[in-house]
């Protein structure tokens, strides 16, 4: 069981991107804001632009300009990628 | 109480749908021979037509049809050429790129509207009317979305198993009839006025939506494209997120009602997770496992943006020029 005190919780962080969480988890903010989730695992935002902060809704993924020459849409194919990078 | 009913037949949409329709009505008749398969548009509306009315034997049937039929050995016959007529054109117009700039081009969101992105022109410009159609044809997905990929599950070991499992348990409500993603889908239905009867749509639907449909089907009963099958469910999960927020925003707008923002308000969370899920333990778990799959993972990832992309054209074309994007008018909202 991912929660059985024989073994601790998993957590994954992914660089660029959310930390992964066993759920269920009660998360809580500075104001006292709680929020609850009983997914098996979720996705908690650390880049702050989530529209559904605390849990990402994917907004960290670089968005890329539609240039012609396509510059900006190279530029991001060529830093990722060792599988742990998310954009 | 309610009791569940079987879907009814399609119409058919040509002498290849025509076939295949009438052996399963009246179990007797010619099946089409393989020289007019061959010939036959691979994404044209009579081959899809065919081709969806077989594959449904595997899921719920249709009503006054033998369910023996599904294992009929004429009918394996017939399906064989046909699904493979699509998988070689599907084959044929995939680009060669590799897994790893694949999924990167996958993950990059476009900051400007290229004017061919479905959700970007619900977002912007969609009406109820829009939206309904569009509802409309997914629900030939969407009412039994996640299925498909089940048949993954016995075909993968370990991390790759562990992981899809994880994420079917969620797609399937979490041990929670009310929370099963199909029942959210019908639930958004009702909210638009549609009919949520499992494949009511089928004869509004353009051939275009049905490829899309098909092709799960095509990956998930083939041991044999379990890589592709991945790469299909990677594709769905990683292109969801953004593509929902923007759904929901659009049902929002249109104040189409609280069911239907619930639907894409949960796609965006829920395959947030999944989509992480998906490309580390499912991906990555298949590939430590069977690394000779990796042409197969993008292979996947490249015939769904095919028939997305597809789709995509269909409907901005019809909607741009002021029409409906289904084969028939929907009927009001009921």
């Amino acid at each position: 069981m991912p929660n059985s005190p024989e073994r601790p919780r998993r957590i994954t962080l992914v660089r660029n991107g959310p930390v992964l969480v066993e759920g269920p988890v009660e998360v809580t903010g500075d104001d006292g804001e709680v929020w609850v989730s009983d997914r098996f695992t979720v996705a908690l935002c650390t880049c702050r632009r989530s529209r559904r902060y605390p849990w990402c809704d994917t907004s960290h993924r670089r968005p890329t300009g539609q240039t012609h020459t396509g510059e900006s849409r190279s530029a991001t194919r060529t830093q990722r990628h060792d599988g742990g990078d998310d954009r | 109480m309610t009791t569940v009913t079987d879907p009814p037949l399609p119409r058919p949409r040509g002498p290849l749908s025509a076939a295949v329709i009438a052996r399963l009505r009246t179990e007797r008749g010619r099946l089409p021979p393989d020289g007019a398969i061959r010939r036959a548009d691979p994404y044209g509306a009579d081959l899809q037509t065919a081709l969806y009315v077989l594959y449904e034997l595997h899921y719920r049937g249709f009503e006054g049809v033998d369910d023996g039929l599904e294992w009929e050995a004429e009918l394996l016959a017939v399906r064989r050429p046909l699904e493979e007529r699509f998988l070689a054109a599907l084959r044929a117009d995939a680009p060669q790129t590799g897994l790893r700039d694949t999924l990167a081009a996958l993950l990059a969101e476009p900051v400007a509207d290229t004017g061919t992105d479905v959700s970007r022109y619900l977002d912007h410009h969609g009406g109820l009317d829009q939206l309904r159609e569009y509802a409309a044809l997914r629900s030939l997905y969407h009412l039994k979305e996640a299925d498909p990929h089940a048949w993954a599950l016995p075909r993968l070991r370990g991390r790759a198993k562990a992981g899809l499992a994880a994420i079917e348990f969620d797609e399937f409500g979490a041990g929670r009839a009310e929370d099963i993603h199909a029942q959210l889908f019908a639930d958004l239905m009702t909210d638009l006025g549609l009919e949520t009867g499992y494949g009511h749509y089928v004869d509004l639907a353009p051939s275009e939506a049905l490829a899309t449909v098909n092709l799960m089907s095509l990956l998930g009963l083939h041991r044999r494209l379990r890589g592709a099958l991945v790469g299909h469910f990677a594709t769905v999960e990683i292109t969801s997120p953004p593509a929902a927020r923007r759904l929901t925003e659009a049902m929002r707008r249109t104040r189409a009602g609280p069911a239907a923002e619930r639907f894409y308000a949960e796609h965006v969370v829920a395959d947030a997770v999944h989509e992480q899920v998906v490309r580390r333990e499912v991906i990555g778990g298949l590939l430590h496992d069977e690394p000779g799959l990796e042409p197969e993972v993008a292979f996947g990832i490249h015939a769904t943006a095919q028939v997305e992309d597809r789709l995509a054209r269909h409907l901005l074309g019809a909607w741009q020029a002021g029409r409906g994007a289904l084969r028939e008018a929907l009927p009001p909202a009921v």
